[in-house]
């Protein structure tokens, strides 16, 4: 990595307008716990600037080392997430959605770093970037909103032939492994995350392989948006690598498969089978259309109570 | 001896007419397999051969999914009023046949009469009651204006409830506008078979509904076959995981309804009589041979000594036997196999240091029996308390505090339904709302219906059936 | 588990001493009484109604309805009931069937105080007791004097048994302390004064139609045993609700809980609304599953009822001849 990085051309922005200060460059963490840690490999790797709108990164301008994540850091994540699980599902919907439309407002104070994150990531022009951007934080909000309601559209009372009252709720279903799409650094990414934990689940992320900055920025934004620690853990690296140990592992309960392709969408499926994680099968999406409600009732499980009726 | 002693009252088995030997359903006819290939199926209460089966082979299979893709192109685009109607006929037929298919169940399955009649058979005819008035309000559903069924569904279900399981299969799966094709069981293939006639009587299209016979490898061809849509499997977590392998990467959408080792939790301010026949219906009803049975009963402590002896006192009136007897209330194990896993498992439970106690009864000597049986001293590192047994055996444990039931309760792979017994409103909603499971029963338990969504958290599978919620499974949602 | 004794019995009194400590005061006594495990009314009437699917055939019906005629406490009470017709009662009750002679007979003849002294004359030496209902029922509504010169006018005019009612009011205002006094009082107003120290059998009426809750009627139950009762009773048979299996099912529970913790053996007495052989069967088929062979005589169980008995001998008489019978092969009352 290193050999590489040393003929690689400077990044573009790295000198501010006053050309005789030089500008202080931002090193990126992995996000576990609440914490910002480097990879426990002590590896990294380099993030350039992306050569094409389509975002495929890898021979543009250097932008930074980002963390290079391992198994371990991906077990630390699990372990992070689940200990958050009890806490965050158990929080009322209201304070989650406060929480959600938080990060909305952070966002919004960062637009401007943000549209040049992902601008750089994504190889976008200023306004296309600043219009992502905005659906992202858009995104947000619209999220934020469901805390509340999704249990109103997912759960129903049930008539049964007895004496019984009986209701069905959705709750989170526990620990949710979250593959970014690769296609869309942040409003994809967003995309993945919102509706995963607006419903009181706790997520392990990997970021977009070749775009993570703005997956690693969110973090700072997560951090700072009273969402609890370990609720969103991002990770940045090699899909491949993160995701075997995610799908295999057997105390995460879900995985979402937006950001693997065909043939590892089916290695990680197989895997997953091994604890009957959920899983969500990558498929062509726009990111920027209306997202429905799709991703927000994949991770929700049905549950049903039931108690008689009599004096 | 007792001073009141019931008679026998057996049902009569005139009711039932078993052929000698059944073909595969396919496209609306009884077939042989193609290779000629069949096995017996047994009453496991008596170990007589009730009837041969075929055992479908992989182009068999081939041909099942050929029909049902053929009649689903014709049966998805019949008005939801008109399926509906078909299903109503099923549900009908099923009401007038009831008496034949309760003994008929009760002889291949070995489950007592009284729940074949009193459980078994009123909720698989309200299960096609329900999802027949399903098929035309689909717009309703919530899964937008018109919502499109899968294709061809292959549906694999178990020997426990071999008649209503494949109720909970094929009636969403119609409604929705899916074609099926159904493997029964290999211990319990007949009532889907006479479910073929029902089919026939209602005047169903065919193709629309296949019966393929066999054993596992005839379930493994169905879900492999790349013609088929759909998988819903009901039974083993193990059987449950292979399927999910199998369809990795393909478009094939799955719900599994697998295992469980539910915790029944007793609190000492419990309605006790009533927990007592909660615990005893808990893990007893149907032998035990239920996914979601109380067989983990939880005890808060100050109450152990008197609910155990209340529980004893009713297992030792519990009546082992004939299964086709009114009276009886635990049948037969349903196959020398699974007998052979519940012995062992209980051998396990007391070589590991757990107590074990069964009342007095007096078994059959042929077929498979299994007297009741409670373990006390169970802690979470035995084996009784973490496998599923699948039998009539319950594991006692004890808890002291609510935190400390619910860390017990959820403590397991598995998820799929949780008791809670108390008279204090306020700690069931804590409890059912920390409590992992798809179903959890407070002051009751094994409560069915079709109205009501059930299916399980983590290894218990995915996907729900019943209610609302089960239409999902069947819609490309 | 203490040795068993007849709640009749000499030394069920100190049984009952033993538990002084929960009657001893109002507080006391509600304390105990709402200590008691609650009854969850739809797993109640579920589990009645399951003991009610048991098919009671051949050999085992024979048997369920010679033993349910042995256990009825044959009744008229009446506004217009006469010596003459309280003596046609008793005929029948020595001998339900005139055209066979091995039909059991009856466990008693219930009747109000005034036609007591005719009912003992009219049963002498069939073995047949006389009880007589008093304390002002069916309502209960009278002084505790009234109710207690009610009492002993019956057992002095030679009643075997006493079925009383309890003040509902009372109970259901929570003046549990009284009910208990009431009972326990009466209990004294069953002693004979004939010098013999025996008394008449007490049976507590809780007219569990009026006390609404199966809570309710197991703390009446409990109450009634601890201020001595010697049989429980479901109702007067009077009131719109009487007795009925799930009810039933909690009077049997508690008789069988008191036993536990007592040693003292109660009677129960479901009454009212009984009126089919299917339905005595069915509560003898709860006794059987909840208390067992201990609790399967007239000793222990009976049936308040009129009709019951003709239903019982109809359906007698086609186990004995293979075809039904009808209302002309019985005799009216």
């Amino acid at each position: 990595m290193a050999a590489r990085a040393a003929c690689t051309a400077w990044r573009h922005t790295s000198m501010s307008d006053r050309n005789d200060r030089l500008s202080v460059l931002k090193t990126y963490k992995l996000f576990v716990g609440g914490k910002f840690p480097r990879s426990e490999s002590g590896r990294v790797y380099e993030v350039t600037t992306a050569t094409s709108a389509a975002g495929a990164a890898g021979k543009g301008t250097w932008l930074a080392n980002a963390p290079l994540a391992s198994r371990k850091d991906a077990r630390d994540a699990v372990v992070a997430a689940r200990k958050a699980f009890g806490g965050w599902s158990g929080a009322t919907a209201y304070n989650r959605g406060q929480i959600l439309y938080r990060v909305a407002e952070m966002l919004e104070g960062r637009r401007d770093q943000f549209a040049r994150e992902v601008g750089d990531a994504e190889g976008l022009g200023k306004s296309k970037a600043a219009a992502v951007v905005d659906a992202a934080i858009d995104r947000w909000v619209w999220y934020a909103g469901w805390s509340d309601k999704t249990a109103q559209i997912a759960g129903s009372a049930n008539p049964v032939a007895g004496p019984y009252f009986n209701l069905s709720a959705p709750e989170p279903t526990g620990v949710v492994a979250l593959l970014a799409p690769q296609d869309s650094s942040f409003l994809g990414l967003v995309s993945v995350i919102a509706p995963a934990i607006v419903t009181g689940n706790t997520t392990v992320v990997a970021a977009a392989e070749g775009a993570p900055l703005p997956a690693l920025s969110l973090a700072e934004v997560l951090a700072t948006s009273d969402l609890p620690g370990g609720v969103v853990n991002v990770l940045s690296g090699r899909t491949a690598e993160i995701a075997a140990p995610l799908a295999a592992h057997q105390d995460v309960n879900a995985i979402d498969l937006a950001g693997a392709d065909a043939e590892l969408a089916t290695e990680l499926e197989k895997a997953a089978a091994d604890n009957l994680k959920r899983v969500l099968r990558p498929q062509p999406v726009d990111w920027a259309a209306d997202p429905g409600t799709a991703r927000l009732l994949a991770f929700l499980e049905t549950k049903t109570v039931w108690h008689p009726m009599g004096v | 001896m007792p001073v009141f002693e019931y008679a026998p009252a057996p049902e009569s088995r005139a009711v039932v007419d078993i052929a000698p030997s059944y073909g595969l359903f396919i496209d609306g006819e009884f077939a042989e397999a193609g290779d000629g290939k069949v096995f017996k199926t047994l009453s496991p209460s008596s170990e007589e051969a009730l009837s041969e089966v075929a055992q479908a082979g992989v182009e068999d299979v081939d041909r099942a999914v050929k029909a049902a893709r053929k009649a689903f192109e014709t049966w998805s685009a019949l008005p939801g009023s008109e399926r509906a109607k078909y299903l109503f006929r099923i549900a009908r037929i099923i009401q007038e046949r009831s008496r034949e298919l309760a003994v008929l169940e009760s002889l291949d399955n070995g489950k007592p009469i009284r729940e074949s009649r009193d459980a078994d058979l009123p909720l698989v005819a309200a299960h096609f009651f329900y999802y027949a008035g399903w098929a035309d309000k689909l717009a309703h559903a919530g899964y937008g204006p018109d919502p499109r069924p899968l294709g061809v569904a292959g549906q694999i279900i178990p020997w426990n409830f071999p008649l209503l399981m494949l109720a909970w299969k094929i009636a969403p799966a119609l409604a929705c506008g899916n074609t099926v094709v159904l493997k029964p069981a290999e211990t319990t293939p007949l009532s889907a078979l006479f479910f073929a006639d029902i089919c026939r009587q209602a005047g169903l299209p065919k193709g629309v509904v296949n019966i393929v016979t066999g054993d596992g490898s005839t379930g493994a061809e169905l879900v492999a076959h790349p013609g088929i849509d759909k998988v819903a499997f009901t039974g083993s977590t193990e059987v449950g995981k292979a399927i999910a392998r199998t369809v990795a990467g393909t478009r094939k959408k799955v719900t599994l309804e697998l295992g469980g080792k539910a915790a029944n939790i007793v609190f000492d301010d419990a309605p006790i009589d009533q927990a007592i026949e909660g615990i005893i219906g808990g893990i007893f009803f149907n032998q035990g041979h239920v996914c979601c049975a109380g067989s983990r009963l939880l005890v808060q402590e100050s109450v152990q000594d008197e609910l155990l002896d209340a529980l004893k006192r009713r297992m030792n009136t519990l009546r082992v036997g004939d299964p086709l007897d009114k009276n009886t209330d635990i049948g037969a194990i349903n196959s020398a196999e699974q007998l052979a896993r519940i012995r062992a498992l209980a051998d396990a439970g007391e070589a590991e240091g757990a107590e074990r106690w069964a009342p007095q009864c007096e078994l059959p000597s042929s077929g498979y029996w299994f007297a009741p049986t409670l373990f006390t001293g169970v802690t979470q590192a035995h084996r009784i308390a973490r496998e599923e047994i699948f039998g009539p055996v319950l594991s006692v444990l004890t808890f002291r505090t609510p935190e400390e039931a619910v860390a017990k309760a959820n403590n397991t792979p598995y998820g799929l339904s949780a008791g809670i017994w108390t008279e204090k409103g306020s700690r069931i909603l804590w409890m059912a709302n920390k409590l992992r499971a798809g179903v959890v029963w407070s002051n009751t338990f094994n409560k069915f219906d079709p109205a009501s969504p059930f299916g399980g958290y983590k290894e218990s599978g995915y996907g729900r059936e019943g209610g609302l919620h089960g239409l999902e499974a069947y819609l490309d949602v | 588990m203490p040795t068993t004794v007849p709640a009749y019995g000499k030394e069920a009194a100190e049984r009952l001493a033993s538990m002084a400590d929960v009657t001893a005061d109002d507080g006391a006594l509600r304390r105990f009484l709402h200590g008691l495990p609650g009854v969850d009314a739809v797993g109640l009437q579920a589990r009645a109604a399951t003991l009610g699917t048991r098919s009671i055939k051949t050999t085992a019906k024979a048997y369920a309805i010679d033993l349910a005629i042995s256990m009825i406490d044959l009744t008229t009470l009446e506004g217009a009931d006469t010596p003459g017709k309280v003596r046609a009662l008793c005929a029948k009750g020595i001998n339900p069937d005139p055209t066979d002679r091995t039909a059991p007979k009856v466990a008693a003849i219930c009747v109000y105080g005034d036609m007591v002294a005719t009912a003992k004359e009219a049963l002498t030496g069939s073995g047949i007791q006389v009880a007589a209902v008093a304390t002002a029922f069916p309502s209960g509504r009278a002084s505790l004097p009234v109710k207690l010169a009610d009492t002993r006018d019956a057992v002095a005019a030679g009643a075997d048994e006493i079925d009383m009612v309890i003040d509902r009011g009372a109970f259901l205002s929570g003046r549990y302390l009284d009910v208990f006094e009431e009972i326990r009082q009466v209990k004294e107003a069953c002693v004979r004064e004939d010098g013999s120290g025996t008394a008449a059998h007490l049976k507590v009426i809780f007219e569990t139609g009026e006390l609404q809750t199966y809570d309710n009627v197991r703390r009446a139950s409990w109450l009634a045993m601890l201020a001595g009762a010697d049989f429980i009773k479901t109702s007067t048979g009077k009131v719109a609700v009487n007795a009925t299996p799930p009810v039933t099912l909690v009077l049997l529970e508690a008789v069988r809980d008191f036993r536990a913790a007592t040693g003292v053996q109660v009677g129960v007495k479901p009454a009212g609304g009984i009126r089919t052989t299917k339905d005595a069967i069915k509560y003898l088929v709860m006794v059987n599953e909840t208390l067992g062979d201990e609790w399967l005589s007239p000793e222990w169980f009976r049936f308040g009822a009129s009709s019951l008995l003709n239903d019982l001998l109809m359906q007698r008489q086609k186990l004995s001849t293979g075809r039904y019978s009808g209302p002309d092969y019985v005799t009216v009352d």
